[in-house]
């Protein structure tokens, strides 16, 4: 039993449609909880007040928005090396919500700094950052939507992803180089000795596991879709040989 | 590949592929700007770096969809896929042809449009260094761009959304050298940064750029 039995899509069809409930009713739980707790549960910020609780949306959303993108750098480098079709839809279905994500981790940001920093936009180095990865995921998406033949697309998009995420950590970098920033240091770290307070930090990271099982489920039935669609237009052509 | 560079040079020069059109871009684009935001030296001066990056860019922009676009109309792309010159030399030859008929233009008549925006005289060179040294950046991240979309009809609009986002480190080192250049301060840095993304992206965007073709030629 290996992971590479779900690249059939038949397999993937079954054991997806199988395990689809239960990583909805766990990302709709902890989505929830996660929210609920932190919206209504937490104290004010001694400094932030009750804007602080934006942070419940904002940092799970920019989490998936830069992980959205690894994950389809990942299944790029899958499609490339092993040509499996599940993979490349994978990718596919996730650059979309990827590029939702960033909005709402923009948007929310944006409706944040204009209480705390006196501004909507500040040409910060994180924020930038993140303007430029929702249009390097606009030309991934502009680009899949543009070519036909559905296996060139892949191959293709694979290739964009592959050099785009080269050019992506290196504009993150240099923006950094180019202007000091305003944002404050990383929310989570593994390293950092001190993270947000806990009373913040546990419904932080349950909306944030709400986030990651959202996001799993989004691309579960956005590549069931495509597998479907695929599945039309072969019964399709057939149709119309017969 | 020699006689390929030379082939896309003739063409480029003889047959009005382009060549000239973008150096005339700049150019326009260096006179609009003063008559959109007003003549004063004090306001031109400190955009004036930026804007010029711009305006390269931009140039480099326009010509790019000819780069493989002509070739696969008449076939002699896959003429050149099937000659014994691996894809990955067609791929850097394209872009070497690109850069001296585009980037190599613009790096020369870069510094003398500086002079239509009061750039401060100590950042002219710099400008000028920094052009020469990023435009060859802009030529290979651009044939990779051509490449990828060269199958498509309406590709060119498509091929501007691909390249730009590419195209920002780039022109955030190269028109941080010349504002450093004109602040007085050392812009060694940014330009060793510069030369660092132009190298990284000879050197390794062919392979990809082939890739590409390989993909778009089956």
């Amino acid at each position: 039993m290996s992971i590479w039995e779900y690249a059939n899509p038949r397999r993937f069809m079954a054991t997806s449609t199988a395990v689809l409930p239960w990583v909805w009713t766990a990302a709709a739980v902890l989505c929830a909880t996660g929210l609920i707790w932190g919206f209504f549960f937490t104290p004010e910020d001694y400094r932030m007040g009750y804007s602080v609780k934006i942070i419940y949306l904002h940092v799970p959303s920019a989490f998936i928005a830069i992980n959205a993108w690894f994950m389809m750098l990942v299944a790029s480098l899958i499609w490339l090396v092993r040509r499996h079709h599940v993979s490349a839809l994978a990718a596919r279905a996730a650059a979309p919500i990827g590029l939702v994500m960033t909005a709402v981790a923009l948007l929310t940001g944006a409706i944040w700094g204009k209480p705390m920093w006196g501004t909507y936009w500040e040409w910060d180095p994180r924020l930038t950052a993140f303007l430029i990865l929702g249009l390097f995921y606009l030309g991934y998406i502009a680009l899949w939507s543009a070519i036909e033949a559905a296996d060139q697309a892949a191959d293709l998009t694979s290739i964009l992803c592959l050099v785009g995420t080269v050019f992506a950590v290196l504009s993150r970098y240099a923006a950094h180089f180019w202007n000091q920033g305003l944002h404050q240091g990383a929310s989570l770290s593994l390293d950092a000795e001190e993270n947000v307070a806990d009373v913040f930090w546990l419904p932080l990271v349950v909306s944030l596991a709400g986030f990651v099982l959202l996001f799993i489920a989004l691309v579960l039935v956005r590549t069931r879709t495509e597998i479907r669609r695929r599945r039309i237009q072969a019964l399709a052509a057939r149709e119309r040989l017969a | 590949m020699i006689a390929l560079l030379l082939r896309d040079l003739r063409l480029a020069i003889r047959a009005g592929g382009g060549f000239g059109l973008g150096l005339a871009f700049f150019l326009i684009l260096a006179t609009l700007v003063p008559l959109a935001v007003g003549p004063q030296p004090d306001l031109l001066a400190p955009i004036a770096p930026g804007i010029l990056w711009l305006g390269a860019l931009l140039a480099c922009l326009l010509s790019l969809d000819r780069i493989f676009a002509l070739d696969l109309d008449d076939g002699s792309l896959d003429l050149l896929a099937t000659a014994p010159l691996p894809l990955e030399g067609v791929a850097a030859t394209k872009a070497l042809a690109h850069w001296l008929t585009t980037g190599l233009p613009l790096a020369i008549a870069g510094p003398a449009l500086s002079l239509l925006l009061f750039m401060p005289a100590p950042a002219v060179p710099w400008l000028g260094l920094s052009l020469l040294l990023g435009t060859p950046a802009l030529s290979w991240i651009g044939t990779f761009g051509a490449a990828l979309t060269v199958g498509l009809r309406r590709g060119s609009l498509l091929l501007s959304l691909l390249v730009l986002p590419l195209y920002i480190p780039t022109l955030v080192f190269g028109a941080e050298v010349v504002r450093r250049g004109a602040e007085g301060l050392s812009p060694a840095t940014p330009l060793a940064l510069l030369a660092g993304i132009t190298l990284g992206c000879i050197g390794l965007l062919p392979f990809a750029t082939a890739a590409a073709l390989r993909i778009n030629l089956k």
